[in-house]
């Protein structure tokens, strides 16, 4: 049987958590399907990663080239095509992450290999591949079979493979591969997101805000809610988009995570974009007017009705108790 | 600089009920409203943006039902010069690599120094079609820019990576870019535009123009279900007053206030 690959994901000096969550998947892809599973990696000056990397792979393939140091995605793209045309194998799994989002669609097109992303579930047998996939913002999952083909390409949704230890003696291959001088991208720099006055991470109780707040007139309400509690407010990326608050309070992927005593959720729908950055809370309380929102599917606590009703409601209620 | 612009029409799911219809593999559609796509809205704003700076045209593109008709109006009264409906209707089941496609056959006799895309669909969220058109056409990418700067013959961009982080890049041109939210504030037509677009003549492409048998269908969808429930919160009921009163005795016993 032909190999299983994964991508090595490694970003500013350190390898990225899906890196060690693609590996847990690959690994129980190999074992299923009877094959070996090969880490990709390509870097510069990369012997720490690899030594961070031996026992969750059967073998580690190695391309060392300075202009590897950063992803690009035209010279990773140039290589990697290289590397699955030469491998074969089977699945290719890459991080739908910002690395993934740019690679798999590119290579897939270029190589007239099948391909899907953002699965959360992978299944291989004699039926042929299949994955499973969310669609709709969350409402529903697909099954999702792929045409018949001797390889695929999946980028996998982080924090559905959990990073497990593995136990392997990984051969550590290097490829004489070399970079090609990228045509048309050049990477420049790495900016960092800007500090803001409130640090959302740090607090004990966060009050998060997303678009069923409808108006920015009624932020107000939700900073006095927030203030009356000792908490801060944070906010979905739709409120950081109309700039009724800055980017430093963002929750989720393209923003920060947190993990206060008690997080709650005001008209937040639940996209995994935004729980990713939430879940960890201790306690999660949830006011969606949608009892079908996938924030229910996170929270602790929930009440499915209006907030406008709920957070006057609520407010006059605490007040009461601190009397 | 002339620009396309790929615009999709989804359902908008995220305060709606979303029920799978009776094949199995698609919703029901009956109830639900339909409009631009999220992130396509400030594709397209980034191109009229542009074309108020520098000039040029403006052809917007959507491979959809009859009914796209009405969003590429939109699109057209928000400052968009051409629109084309790639007719859907014609070619059977989709996935985002055949979409890519049809699309390319299309945009591949149009003048253009850039082409925008959403970063993602929120019905299929595939995240693909972009990218697959831009390696179709053999041209660079940027995936999730937050923000372009044209130069001489090339653009300067930052794309958002995970945690806040930006990226910097220099892309020449022609490229594709999939743009993320935020990297504007899309405006609202006026009446007057909207007037206007209402007269405006959208051209259609269909079987006859683009060779069916040479697209190929990567993926299928066999099944959609609603998510297996993992966790499910303890959902308080009652009036607001009642809820609110629960609520407020679990946290004070928990000592969270
Ligand atoms: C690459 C990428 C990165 C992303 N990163 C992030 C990120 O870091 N953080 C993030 O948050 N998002 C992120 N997103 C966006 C994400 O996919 C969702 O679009 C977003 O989280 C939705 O925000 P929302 O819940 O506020 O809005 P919606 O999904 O529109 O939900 C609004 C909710 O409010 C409810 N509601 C409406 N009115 C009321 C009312 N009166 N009372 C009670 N409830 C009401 C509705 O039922 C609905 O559930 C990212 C997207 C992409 C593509
Ligand atoms: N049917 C379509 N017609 C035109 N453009 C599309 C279509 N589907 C997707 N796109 C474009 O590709 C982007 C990404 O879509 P997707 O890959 O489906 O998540 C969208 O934001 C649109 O700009």
């Amino acid at each position: 049987m032909a190999e299983i690959l994964a991508l090595v994901e490694h970003r500013q000096g350190s390898l990225r958590d899906v890196t060690f969550e693609l590996m847990s998947c690959g690994r129980k892809l190999a074992e299923n399907l009877d094959t070996r599973l090969t880490a990709v990696l390509l870097g510069h000056n990369t012997g720490e990663f690899a030594d961070d990397l031996k026992t969750q792979a059967h073998r580690i393939l190695v391309l060392d080239d300075e202009r590897f140091k950063d992803f690009n995605s035209e010279s990773y793209q140039q290589a990697l095509s290289q590397v699955i045309k030469s491998e074969n194998p089977v699945i290719t799994l890459i991080g739908h992450t910002a690395f993934g989002m740019s690679l798999c669609p590119a290579l897939g097109a270029q190589l007239d290999i099948p391909s899907s992303t953002d699965c959360l579930d992978i299944e291989m047998n004699d039926g042929g591949l299949k994955v499973i996939r969310q669609m709709y913002e969350g409402k529903l999952d697909a099954r999702v079979r792929f045409r018949e083909s001797p390889s695929y390409l999946v980028t996998i949704r982080t924090g559905c493979f959990p990073a497990e230890d593995g136990n392997l003696q990984a051969e550590i291959v290097s490829s004489d591969l070399k970079a090609a001088e990228p045509q048309h991208l050049k990477f420049i720099e790495y900016l960092e997101a800007a500090v803001g006055d409130v640090d959302i991470t740090k607090a004990d109780v966060v009050v998060g805000v997303g678009r069923g707040i409808k108006e920015k007139e009624n932020m107000a309400m939700v900073e006095e809610f927030a203030g009356m509690i000792g908490g801060v407010v944070a906010c979905t990326r739709p409120i950081v988009d109309a700039e009724w608050l800055p980017k430093d309070r963002q929750v989720g992927s393209s923003g920060k995570t947190v993990k206060p005593k008690l997080y709650i959720a005001l008209g937040i729908s639940g996209a995994f974009q935004h729980t990713a950055g939430m879940k960890g809370s201790d306690t999660i309380i949830a006011v969606n007017k949608d009892p079908d929102a996938p924030i229910f599917g996170e929270a602790d606590y929930g009440i499915v009705d209006d907030l406008f009703k709920v957070l006057p409601a609520l407010r006059d209620k605490i007040t009461e108790l601190k009397q | 600089m002339n620009i396309v612009v790929c615009i999709k029409r989804v359902p908008q799911t995220a305060d709606a009920q979303v029920r799978v219809d009776s094949s199995g593999k698609d919703i029901e559609k009956e109830r639900l409203t339909f409009d631009l796509n999220e992130s396509d809205a400030y594709a397209l704003e980034q191109a009229v943006l542009f074309k108020e700076q520098s000039g040029g045209t403006i052809t917007a593109v959507s491979v959809g039902h009859p009914d796209t008709e009405d969003t590429l109006r939109m699109v057209l009264a928000k400052g968009a010069d051409t629109a084309i409906r790639i007719k859907a209707e014609d070619f059977d089941e989709l996935d985002g690599y055949k979409t890519a496609q049809i699309l390319k056959t299309v945009i591949e006799k149009a003048e253009f120094d850039m082409i925008f895309t959403g970063c993602m669909a929120t019905d299929d969220g595939y995240y693909q079609v972009g990218v697959n058109l831009a390696q179709l056409l053999g041209i660079p990418h940027a995936t999730l820019v937050s923000s372009i700067e044209i130069g001489d013959g090339a653009a300067r961009i930052k794309r958002e990576l995970e945690g806040g982080l930006l990226e910097h890049d220099e892309i020449s041109l022609p490229a594709l870019f999939s743009v993320q939210t935020g990297i504007n504030v899309p405006r609202y037509a006026s009446l007057i535009a909207i007037r206007k677009a209402a007269k405006k003549e959208i051209a259609a492409v269909g079987q006859d123009d683009i060779d069916k048998d040479a697209l190929v269908l990567n993926t299928q969808i066999e099944e959609l279900f609603v998510p297996p429930v993992t966790k499910r919160a303890e959902i308080f009921s009652g009036t607001p007053e009642e809820v609110s009163g629960k609520l407020a005795d679990m946290l004070n016993e928990k000592g969270l206030i």
